[in-house]
């Protein structure tokens, strides 16, 4: 039976930067314990010399000019933003 | 018959000559669903003043310009951006969000004449198969409001299914639009990836997501497709590809079709009344013409994990843009920059997104890139050489969309791994990036039952022309639901 402890379960969320209560980490152990139980049987398949598929339709990469251009209004840009100060976004202390 | 009973091509039919106004039917429009929404809950946000104003906007405008979709009322999936119009996808994260552009899609569909109507439930972030991971409460099922619409675009189909709207937008990275049209009963369509632009469709697995339509006749959705696809500068991945008429492709000719039966589409994992209205179904294609056979799809058993592995893995990098700062939900309980990533994801997540975050994060990660994620997508190279040969061979493969009806509300939790058979069905379209659609074939305990038909790339007018040929001769899309009946 696979295991993912309370610890692995907030190892992998401070990566992204989730906080998580004890519940979570409780009840979030047990789950994904179960998911990497269930994808394990990906190891069973022969995948020798098959290459990864990356994209689901075959395509043609095809670049534009770099010209800039004016999307959208700095001001409209900004306004979703939760804190903002001379055009800029404000954000908490950072040290 | 009323206004809101009709469908998308019957409004157009009236709308064009004048004998309805955008106004009348928008204004039936918003009654009914003032009658159906405390049974059903589909939307999030119903835009009554927007769908009014422009209602009375389209009636001022010269009548020998109208679009395509002149007058006639939509609903939106709420992970697709509305400029001026809050876009939530169904969680906490964005509940106040308002978008400052729109998608391709919505530009498309105001430049065809369509009233948006309000933006639907779904599951948070696009991440479940019920609509029960919605922030904002569950959507019903039409036909039984014991049971789930499915999901995650459950909002869409039952808002359609209840005649609330004819149309609606979905979205579907594992089979969201077509197992929700399934479950209520309605036509939904998942076009080839690339066909649609995903500009302003709000990303949860890159390489598998697509914009799909949903409508109750195969017709009306052939119409929808037409106005809503085709390629966009805003979008790299859409395809250059002209956009065909769709409408023309439905003559109900259908002789000499070849269509593929994968063996384990009705084998183990699918209950036995739906494998049974789908063998029905396929006699009747082989009445109309079709030449069916059984196929073998070595490597299908692997899709659902090779789906979950690649999803979560790509939805952990592109929710990675939610961090409470640019927009969005934002923590007050901050001291620092750390802190308040942290908490405003703690607060703004629900379980279903953070549990697949954690286990993408796990899947990418060094020890395990190469074993998971590396090993998923080359197995999805191999489910995609099977169906390759297939369709070498066959014009359409069909089976079930789903392997059972809907489920009782509370009888999953959510929890995508209980969806394994599903998965096997819904997901190889989008791990393949197939078109594939859903159609109603039968009822099972007074619930509905859909008919997966999958093409090959850039093939939509097949599937339309197998399921209207379908549609024309069956009558289940002609019933109603409970929920308009009023039981």
């Amino acid at each position: 039976m696979t295991t993912f402890s309370n610890e692995d379960v907030k190892y992998f969320a401070d990566f992204v930067r989730i906080g998580l209560s004890e519940e979570d980490k409780e009840n979030f152990s047990a789950q994904i314990a179960d998911l990497i139980e269930s994808v394990s049987n990906l190891k069973d398949v022969d995948i020798t010399g098959v290459k990864p598929m990356t994209h689901p339709v075959a395509m043609i990469n095809v670049l534009r000019e770099d010209e800039p251009k004016d999307i959208l209004d700095r001001e409209v840009m900004l306004a979703s933003a939760e804190d903002q100060e001379d055009g800029l976004i404000k954000v908490p202390d950072i040290l | 018959m009323t206004l809101t009973s009709k469908t998308a091509t019957e409004l157009q039919a009236l709308l064009q000559k004048g004998e309805v106004t955008a106004k009348e039917v928008t204004e039936a429009t918003l009654q009914t669903i003032e009658q159906q929404e405390e049974k059903i809950h589909a939307f999030i946000h119903v835009a009554k003043e927007e769908a009014t104003k422009r209602a009375e906007q389209l009636d001022q405008e010269d009548a020998s310009t109208r679009g395509r979709l002149f007058g006639v009322p939509i609903g939106i999936k709420d992970n697709i951006v509305t400029k001026d119009m809050t876009t939530t996808c169904a969680s906490k994260m964005l509940e106040e969000f308002v978008p400052v552009y729109n998608a391709t899609v919505i530009d498309k569909l105001e430049a065809a004449g369509a009233v948006n109507i309000g933006k639907l439930n779904m599951d948070e972030f696009a991440m479940g198969s019920t609509t029960e991971t919605s922030y904002f409460g569950n959507t019903l099922n039409p036909w039984n409001t014991d049971y789930v619409p499915g999901g995650s675009s459950g909002g869409s189909a039952a808002a359609v299914a209840a005649g609330e709207i004819p149309l609606s937008l979905g979205s579907d990275t594992g089979g969201s639009v077509r197992q929700p049209a399934a479950f209520c009963g309605i036509v939904g369509m998942k076009p080839t990836y690339g066909r649609i632009s995903r500009f302003g469709l709000t990303a949860f697995a890159s390489s598998l997501d697509q914009i799909g339509t949903l409508s109750r006749t195969v017709e009306d959705n052939a119409l929808l497709l037409g106005v809503i696809a085709g390629e966009d500068d805003n979008d790299s991945s859409s395809s250059v590809k002209a956009v065909p008429d769709f409408t023309a492709a439905l003559t109900g000719d259908i002789k000499g079709l070849k269509v593929a039966v994968p063996k384990p589409y009705l084998g183990e994992g699918v209950d036995a009344e739906i494998a049974t209205a789908v063998r029905e179904a396929i006699t009747v294609l082989e009445s109309l013409g079709a030449i069916c056979e059984e196929v073998e799809l070595p490597h299908i058993q692997y899709a659902p994990t090779t789906y979950y592995v690649i999803s979560s893995s790509e939805a952990q990098s592109n929710l990675s843009r939610f961090d409470g700062l640019r927009y969005g939900y934002h923590t007050e309980n901050a001291e620092n920059l750390e802190q308040a990533y942290f908490r405003t994801r703690q607060e703004g997540f629900g379980d279903e997104v953070k549990k697949r975050i954690i286990f993408g994060t796990y899947a990418m990660s060094a020890d395990h890139h190469e074993d998971l994620y590396v090993r998923a997508q080359k197995i999805r190279t191999l489910i995609a050489q099977d169906f390759d040969s297939v369709f070498e061979k066959y014009d359409v493969v069909i089976g079930p969309t789903a392997a059972t009806t809907a489920f009782k509300l509370g009888e999953t939790g959510g929890d995508q791994l209980v969806h394994y058979a599903n998965d096997v069905l819904a997901v190889p379209a989008n791990l393949t990036g197939r078109p594939a659609l859903s159609v109603p074939c039968g009822f099972v305990n007074d619930l509905p039952v859909g008919m997966q038909i999958m093409g090959k790339h850039f093939d939509e007018e097949t599937l339309y022309k197998v399921a209207h040929a379908y549609e024309q001769a069956t009558d289940f899309h002609k019933r109603t639901p409970s929920i308009q009946e009023g039981k």
